[in-house]
This record gives structure tokens, C-alpha cells and sequence, in this order.
């Protein structure tokens, strides 16, 4: 490849100073942003104990209809969250090394999303403050949960991948963490002393290090793919027409890695901007993951076409009402859809020019996400709009305490990540510098020989 | 451990040619089974809180338009989509082969109101409150569920409970038509008639074994302790 991956003519002072440029002391602008995002979170706290306190009319769910938008984000926010463990874990095994400057942003996307996924089935529940019947602790009227329901087994595996991903991320971000120590002063440096763990940078320490990593991203990808398997076991086990359907699973997956590199390459643009970190993050990043996300977005039509083409042959009654319904009632959103995760991000992610366009990237990023929110909409309520009783069909529409709610959790994630890049290093330091070691050529004697550490 | 095996299955016959609509079931569950006052506002929004609603499907072409009533409870299934999904075993079955529902344990993620096929399953959207006099006829058998809670038809298992505990004071069975729901007790038609399906001598037992008998969404395979009759007459005939 012709393009440099990073400006290795540079002293390394200047670089590292400008690969933790997050960490420079906040300007006005930050601390702007953080009042709007703190106050979008305070209204949707607000909602939340208006919810608690009035009841779960306050919403838009009604028999039949029990799930709505709460289940909607849920399923949409692990979707994001699989962009860490495919950026980061799947290119590192596949030695991509343009993934460096981004897995941090990745990583860090997926520790937050699936953080604020959690908190929906709770918010969800009718009576939130006996959440703790789900956890299996010893008591003396010797209760359990029902280990045979799937949401008992999406507790396990969203607990599962918020500890396999905090992991992921810190264990990346060791011997970052020790080169803002070095650089620190006060507080913080206690606090990265703390975090970094005595790291020196030995040898020893490296080849360790390296171990870890890798078998920690090997790890990482099962546990995200069953993650996602699993929450669609919650629709795909149940006998709801137009849920009860064994694509799911393979089909939930793509579309996750789908919405989560999408949210990624969106979240490159803007750092990129914030930081100026245009050096780090070149075009030649953004056209490798416009392939990714062209051939991730090829699956998903795939299998969205399967989904659908079964249906229409076999033609079951009532799955086919479900389908008719749901197109004829969400025309419109289903259109989106349709456009925003297979037409548009197939046609133009074929061009280099528009790959290597930020401005083009950023359109078509936000729209697939856009489709994916929609699709969980299409996946969840139709189906229960218009279960095997037509008697009972109904339909929803989502309250002023939902979209609050929702907007929150927007609102949250943003919050958690300006806080992040505010504390931790932003762009993985070591893992580009690494790379810039390999290629750099070793003096021996009078000759210049290249390093043998570039032979990865 | 003792096995828990059960003499009795519950079950109950619905003679479709007997309903005529008139709506004393849905009464007698309410008043029975301390089942919620909703308000005008709640039953607009669809929120009433019904364990027994009679469906009502118009038939034919006008002038010769005939109705039909089909009434629906929870139709107590063997194989119950609703209890396995149940994180807590809140939706749980019984010995006797009914579908219990603890609502001290419910936590109200609605799962089983999702799959349950009939759509039987109400949820308590609102706190309901009692109105002066009304909280008099409140019954102390059964617990008063609060908001957040899924309820749905016991088959009136505090009966069930009550005439068991008679059975075993004197020492034998529960006799053919010593126990019944307050919606088979009230209706004026005998529409509905219940009883132990184990013993193939009851009531309900030879009224199943009917040709006209069938089940709700049999093709699921749920396997439902409610036998319809099919009724209508004329318009099958045709």
C-alpha cells in the first residue's frame, strides 16, 4: 500500500503529544457539551422515576404489544456494541495493521454501549425495584430464577461481555496507560499509577503482553456472537408469529457487526475532527472499513432476503399477515430501512472515491444506523401488533417517557465517551508506535538492516 | 422428595352451540377473583384487565348475518409457551395441570404476555384502587395484585384449594361437580362445564370426547385443558 500509515518523520515527542491530545485540559466547548449531555440524561432520569413512581401506563406498550422501544434499544445498543470485539479483536487476529489508530474508539464503544444495553431490560421491567429476583443468590425460601428463560441467559452473557470487554479494552490500553503516567502530574498520575500497574516496558513484559492480547481477542469473538445469538433466542424461541424463525440468530449477529462498524467509522470522523488527528486517521483508514461495512452490509442483505423470501414461499398465514402489516402500516420506516442498510451502502461503498469521502462516509454511517434502529422496531412490534389472535390486535406507538428515555441513553453514551477521552488515551499509542518500530530499520555496525520485528 | 403427582387435571369444556354472549362469565371472574375496576380511560386505551373476554366475529352477508361469541380464558396449556420463558417462575405449572402465576414473584418483564399465543395474559398497567363500597366485596382468598404484575385466569384455584382440603378431611376424592369456576357456576346457558379430565366418568370428560370438540391454535401444539365445542349450526352446514 502507497499511503504511510503513520508520519513516521515526525520526533516521537511530537508525536505522542499529539496522539494524547484528548488529555490537554478541556475547553469551553467541552464542558458545554457535557452540560447538554447531563441534561439530557437528567430529563430521562426524570422520565424514569415518572415511570417508577405512576406505573407502566405512562407508556405506549398495551395487550398485545407487552414489548416496545425499551426491548427496541436494548437489542439496537448490543448491535452497537459489537463494533470493539470486530474492529478490534478480529483485525488484530488477522494482523490488519491499519486497525491500530482505531481500536481504542472501538473498544471503548463497545464497553459503553453494552453498559447502556443493561440498562433497558431493567428499565423495562413493571416492578424495577425486585430486579434482584433475576440473580441467582442464595436464599433461604430456596428460590432460583428460571435458567430455562432466555432472558436469564441474556443476564449471563451481557454480564459475560461487560467483563470479557472491560478486560479487552484495559488490557489494550496497559502500556498507554504507563506513558500518560510518565507524562502526568498530581492526581492523575496517581491514578495512572494505580492503572498501569507497574509496567516498565520490559521484554518480558512485551511478550506477555502480546500473548495476553491475542488470546484475549480470540476469547472476545465467541463471547460476542453468542452475545447477540442470544438475544435473539428471545425472540426466536418464543411462538410469536414472525419471531419463531431460525435465521435469527446468524441474522441478529450481521446485522450487530453491521450497526457497530458503522457506529465506528462515525465515531473515526468525529474524533478525527475534534482532536485533529487527520494524520493518524487517513483516507486509507475509512476506505478499508467502507469494504468491511460493504461486505458486512452484502450479509445483511443476504440474510435479510432469506428471512423474508421463506416467508413469502411457504406462506403461512399468519407469519404472512405479520409481513403485510408491517409493510403496509411502516411503509415509510421500512423504506429507510431498506435503503439505509443495503442500497445505499451497497452501491456507493463499491466507490473508492466515496470510501475514501468523509463527508460521504459520515452520511452513509448514520443512515445504517438509522436502518438498524428501524429494523429492530420492524422485528419487535409488528409481530405483536398481530399475534394468532386476531381478535386482540392492536398496535403502538411509543410515549413522551420512552423517546425521553431513549434520547438519554444517546445522551449517556455520548456523556461516558466525552468523559473517556477526556481521561484515557484516545488513540493507541503503543499499538501505532509499535508498528512504527517494526518498519524502522536497525543500524548494525555501518549497515542499515530491517528490523526483524517487522516480520509480524 | 415426594412426587408430585396429581389424581385431578383440570380441565374444561366450552359448548359454543350453548354461549350466547350475554357476558355473566366475564362478571362472575371479575367479582370472584378481585380482578380490577379500570376506569373509562383504561379501557379506551385497551388496558382493562379482563381474565375472560367473549370475542365476537360477525357471519355471513347482510340480511342473513348471524354472530358468533367464542369466550377466551387462559386455556391452562400443557405445553405452555408462557412458563418457560418466565425468568423467575412466576408463570410456573401445577400438579393439577393448571398454569399458576405467583404474583409476589412476578417482575413484570412481560415475556409471557409475548408468547402467549391466546393473548390471555393482563398486565397491571395501572395501581388499581377499590372505590367505597366496592373494596367490600373484595375476597380474602386472593391476593390483591399491585401495578407491574401479570395476572391472568386461575381456573379460581382458591376453590380448587378449598374443596380439596374438604376432600381430604373426609378422606376421598373430590366428587364430579363439587368444585367449579365462578364463569362455568354463573353462566345461565351451561355453556361452560368443568371438571377433573383424568376421570374419564366426569362430565367435562364425556362432553370432550364429542366430534364436535376442538382446540383453540391447535397447530401449536400447546395443548390446551380448554375444549371447545363447535357450535353454529346452519352456516356449516351450508
Amino acid at each position: 500500500m502507497s499511503d504511510k500509515r503513520i508520519p513516521v518523520s515526525k520526533s516521537d515527542t511530537l508525536m505522542n503529544d499529539e496522539m494524547l491530545s484528548s488529555l490537554r485540559p478541556p475547553g469551553l466547548a467541552w464542558y458545554a457539551l457535557i452540560a447538554f449531555l447531563g441534561a439530557v440524561v437528567a430529563w430521562g432520569l426524570f422520565a424514569f422515576g415518572y415511570q417508577i413512581t405512576r406505573g407502566m401506563y405512562v407508556t405506549g406498550l398495551d395487550r398485545p404489544v407487552m414489548w416496545g422501544l425499551y426491548i427496541v434499544n436494548f437489542v439496537f445498543w448490543v448491535g452497537l456494541s459489537h463494533s470493539g470485539t470486530m474492529v478490534s479483536a478480529i483485525l488484530r487476529l488477522s494482523q490488519a495493521n491499519w486497525r491500530r489508530p482505531i481500536l481504542r474508539a472501538a473498544e471503548a464503544m463497545t464497553v459503553f454501549s453494552i453498559s447502556v444495553a443493561g440498562l433497558f431490560p431493567l428499565i423495562h421491567l413493571g416492578r424495577n425495584w425486585v430486579f434482584f429476583y433475576l440473580i441467582p443468590y442464595p436464599n433461604q425460601r430456596g428460590l432460583w430464577p428460571n435458567f430455562r428463560s432466555p432472558l436469564l441467559w441474556d443476564a449471563m452473557a451481557i454480564t459475560t461481555y461487560i467483563i470479557g470487554s472491560v478486560l479487552f479494552l484495559y488490557l489494550g490500553m496497559l502500556p498507554d496507560l504507563a506513558v500518560v503516567r510518565d507524562r502526568s502530574s498530581g492526581w492523575r498520575h496517581a491514578l495512572f499509577r494505580l492503572l498501569a500497574l507497574g509496567w516498565r516496558g520490559t521484554a518480558h513484559e512485551w511478550t506477555v503482553y502480546h500473548k495476553a492480547s491475542t488470546l484475549m481477542a480470540a476469547l472476545i469473538i465467541p463471547v460476542a456472537v453468542s452475545v447477540h445469538s442470544i438475544v435473539a433466542w428471545d425472540f426466536a424461541v418464543t411462538v410469536v408469529p414472525g419471531w419463531h424463525s431460525t435465521i435469527f440468530p446468524p441474522y441478529f449477529v450481521i446485522g450487530a457487526i453491521l450497526s457497530g462498524v458503522a457506529a465506528v467509522i462515525t465515531l473515526m470522523i468525529i474524533i478525527r475532527r475534534a482532536f485533529h488527528l487527520e494524520e493518524y486517521l487517513t483516507p486509507l483508514h475509512f476506505d478499508n472499513m467502507g469494504k468491511l461495512l460493504l461486505v458486512i452490509s452484502l450479509l445483511w442483505s443476504y440474510a435479510y432476503f432469506v428471512e423474508v423470501q421463506t416467508t413469502w414461499y411457504a406462506h403461512e398465514p399468519i407469519e404472512w399477515e405479520v409481513f403485510s402489516f408491517m409493510s403496509g402500516r411502516y411503509t415509510v420506516p421500512l423504506l429507510v430501512m431498506l435503503l439505509g442498510n443495503s442500497l445505499l451502502p451497497i452501491t456507493a461503498l463499491c466507490f473508492k472515491r466515496v470510501r475514501r469521502s468523509i463527508g460521504a462516509m459520515l452520511v452513509i454511517t448514520l443512515l445504517v444506523n438509522v436502518g438498524m434502529l428501524i429494523e429492530r422496531f420492524l422485528i419487535i412490534v409488528p409481530s405483536l401488533s398481530h399475534k394468532n389472535m386476531p381478535f386482540v390486535w392492536g398496535s403502538y406507538r411509543p410515549s413522551w417517557v420512552e423517546l425521553s428515555i431513549t434520547a438519554a441513553a444517546f445522551a449517556g453514551f455520548a456523556l461516558l465517551y466525552a468523559f473517556f477521552v477526556k481521561l484515557f488515551p484516545m488513540v493507541a499509542l503503543s499499538d501505532v508506535r509499535e508498528l512504527e518500530a517494526r518498519s524502522v530499520s536497525v543500524p548494525l555496525g555501518r549497515a542499515e538492516l530491517p528490523s526483524i520485528a517487522g516480520k509480524e | 422428595m415426594e412426587k408430585l403427582t396429581s389424581p385431578y387435571k383440570w380441565g374444561m369444556v366450552i359448548d359454543l352451540d350453548r354461549c350466547t354472549g350475554c357476558g355473566a362469565c366475564v362478571v362472575a371472574c371479575q367479582a370472584e377473583n378481585n380482578v380490577a375496576i379500570c376506569d373509562k380511560k383504561e379501557i379506551a386505551e385497551g388496558r382493562n384487565m379482563h381474565w375472560l373476554r367473549i370475542e365476537r366475529f360477525w357471519v355471513g352477508e347482510y340480511p342473513d348475518v348471524r354472530v358468533r361469541f367464542l369466550p377466551v380464558m387462559c386455556q391452562h396449556c400443557h405445553d405452555a409457551p408462557c412458563e418457560p420463558v418466565c425468568p423467575v417462575y412466576a408463570s410456573y405449572h401445577n400438579p393439577d395441570g393448571l398454569n399458576g402465576q405467583v404474583y409476589n414473584r412476578c417482575v413484570g418483564t412481560r415475556y409471557c404476555g409475548n408468547n402467549c399465543p391466546y393473548a390471555v395474559r393482563v398486565f397491571n398497567f395501572y395501581q388499581h384502587e377499590w372505590p367505597k363500597p366496592l373494596e367490600n366485596q373484595l375476597s380474602p382468598d386472593i391476593t390483591v395484585r399491585p401495578r407491574g404484575v401479570m395476572e391472568k385466569c386461575s381456573f379460581c384455584i382458591q376453590r380448587i384449594r378449598r374443596v380439596k382440603e374438604t376432600a381430604k378431611g373426609e378422606g376421598r376424592l373430590i366428587r364430579d361437580g363439587e368444585v367449579q369456576p365462578a364463569c362455568a357456576q354463573t353462566c345461565p346457558a351451561e355453556a361452560l362445564t368443568f371438571g377433573n379430565m383424568a376421570d374419564p366418568e366426569s362430565r367435562a370428560a364425556r362432553l370432550a370426547r364429542s366430534p364436535r370438540g376442538f382446540q383453540l391454535l391447535e397447530q401449536l401444539g400447546t395443548h390446551p385443558s380448554v375444549i371447545y365445542l363447535k357450535g353454529g349450526g346452519r352456516e356449516h352446514v351450508g
